[in-house]
């Protein structure tokens, strides 16, 4: 137990003397997990939505694709994407493994299914009439579709809280594509396996408590924008 | 502020996070090497220490990718790294002779260990010879951590194990690990297991650990790191030069010179011993 309190007290340390080593790994978790995500809102609302609400042959397939892939194990990712990214892999000429922007393509492959399959469960959850009232109120497609995705605006930014705690909170995969680059690409969760594997404890248990700290006040900030009162 | 605004600013510094990401890509992009090598040499921190040194000398920039040995040469194979740093002497020499890699140079060694429970249950301590220690273990049937990983600590726990004719695959008192060597020496350390672990990283954890040293100073015990440039010729993607330059530095008076000292001020003893220059067959001697 010793042990968990000095973690604490040295994540304690490391805060308020604003570690530079330490700043830096938790920036770049920040940003490669804020950039993921970005990706995944872009693709994953914009799909989820229309998914949502077109009928097509096939479509329950698709569904359950989506939502198979809301459980993609982050290792696997991990493997193929860094397949695809060798130096002699099909997308090489990139040269891009073992930097963070692998680690953003990466991360942004496990989020977008996540946010996918929230953003389609929660359109659908609308009443079905609504979508007929906005149009014959005289909207246009574009304008019905984007008061959709405003009054389902409580169950998506849940999906986006569930997409950056997905990826911030990753190693599998980050560690296979990113290296764990000191000073480059090391982040919160990579970092804390070394310092295991070193027998660091402490250092390992103070960058957990960091990630918990970053990943409680980023959720803090969702939660406010989530449960704020609607203008009227 | 309305909503629409905020959730913009949102998406805008998210953005900006973004592009500086991108940016610090591009910028390092050109003079980058990647050193494959094992994990003893990371978890150790020698190369936090010596590669701070290389890069403000030479201004390349270089990407550890901390493997298992055997995991480092497949990825020498299929040239996605420039240099190798590893410590498997045996599958070194095929890894050369397929045409895979080319000027293989002795940097250091260190020496491997016998670590086990402090109660010694299969009575290890005082044994001469490696051979009779994992002969000792295997007829107590006590229980034994191997890597399990092609790791160069692997590659040779199975050398001896070869030589002392015993297959320990299968058999109940085995069990490998597939983790690194600073996992591995935990998992014994709380099992109560013995398992065969380089100097260097059972010194860096041995505060944690509940493991003595029961086993050391064998011949067959030596521990010996090489580098070696990925062939070119076999790769045109590689950094050759990179490669090169890196692998002069590890063999460079002033590096050895550092690399003798490292870990002296921690551990009262230094972690590994430089070698540049010398012929295999000459160390342990």
């Amino acid at each position: 137990m010793d042990l968990v309190f000095e973690g604490i007290w040295k994540a304690f340390c490391l805060l308020v003397t604003f570690d530079p080593e330490v700043m830096q790994i938790t920036l770049l978790s920040l940003q490669v997990s804020g950039a993921a995500t970005l990706v995944s809102l872009i693709i994953g609302i914009s799909t989820g939505t229309m998914v949502a609400l077109t009928q097509f042959p096939g479509r329950r397939f698709v569904v359950s694709l989506i939502n198979t892939g809301m459980g993609l194990p982050p290792v696997v990712v991990g493997l193929f994407v860094t397949i695809f990214l060798w130096r002699n892999g099909p997308l090489g000429f990139l040269g891009v493994l073992y930097t963070p922007t692998a680690m953003i393509i990466a991360q942004a492959i496990i989020a977008t299914p996540i946010v996918m399959g929230i953003t389609l469960a929660a359109i659908q959850a609308l009443p079905k009439n609504l979508r007929l009232q906005i149009l014959s109120l005289g909207a246009t497609r574009f304008q019905m579709v984007w008061i959709l995705v405003k009054e389902a605006r409580l169950p998506l930014l849940a999906g986006v809280m569930a997409g950056f705690g997905g990826v911030i909170s990753e190693v599998g995969a980050s560690i296979m594509v990113g290296g764990n680059i000191k000073g480059y690409s090391r982040v919160l969760t990579t970092a804390t396996v070394m310092e295991t594997s070193r027998g660091n404890f402490d250092i390992a248990i103070a960058l957990g408590v960091i990630l918990l700290l970053l990943a409680y006040f980023i959720n803090l900030v969702l939660t406010h924008i989530q449960q704020r009162e609607r203008p009227r | 502020m309305k909503p629409i605004q905020k959730m913009q600013i949102i998406l805008i510094i998210m953005i900006a996070f973004w592009g500086m990401v991108a940016g610090t890509t591009v910028q390092a992009q050109q003079k980058n090497i990647i050193l494959a090598t094992t994990t003893s040499t990371q978890d150790s921190g020698l190369l936090d220490f010596l590669l701070p040194v290389f890069e403000k000398k030479t201004g390349y920039f270089v990407k550890t990718i901390a493997v298992g040995s055997g995991q480092a040469m497949v990825m020498g194979q299929k040239g996605e790294a420039d240099v190798l740093l590893v410590h498997s002497p045996a599958a070194e020499k095929k890894f050369v002779a397929e045409g895979c890699g080319v000027n293989r140079r002795l940097v250091m060694h260190n020496d491997f260990i016998v670590v086990g429970p402090v109660e010694d249950p299969a009575k290890v301590k005082g044994t001469r010879a490696t051979i009779e220690a994992f002969q000792k273990i295997a007829s107590a049937g006590v229980l034994f951590l191997s890597r399990g990983d092609n790791s160069g600590t692997h590659a040779k726990e199975k050398e001896v194990w070869k030589a002392c004719g015993i297959n320990p695959e299968g058999q109940k008192w085995y069990q490998q690990t597939g983790l690194g060597m600073g996992e591995t020496l935990n998992v014994a350390s709380e099992k109560n297991g013995y398992t065969l672990t380089d100097r260097g990283t059972y010194l860096a954890l041995k505060k944690n650990l509940h493991l003595d040293i029961l086993m050391e100073g064998d011949a067959i015990l030596l521990n010996i790191y090489h580098v070696i440039e990925v062939n070119p010729a076999k790769w045109p993607k590689v950094n050759t030069s990179g490669g090169k330059a890196f692998s002069n530095f590890m063999v460079a008076k002033e590096t050895q010179d550092i690399i003798k000292t490292f870990g002296v001020e921690k551990y009262g003893a230094p972690l590994f011993f430089p070698d540049a220059g010398k012929k295999e067959e000459e160390l342990g001697k």
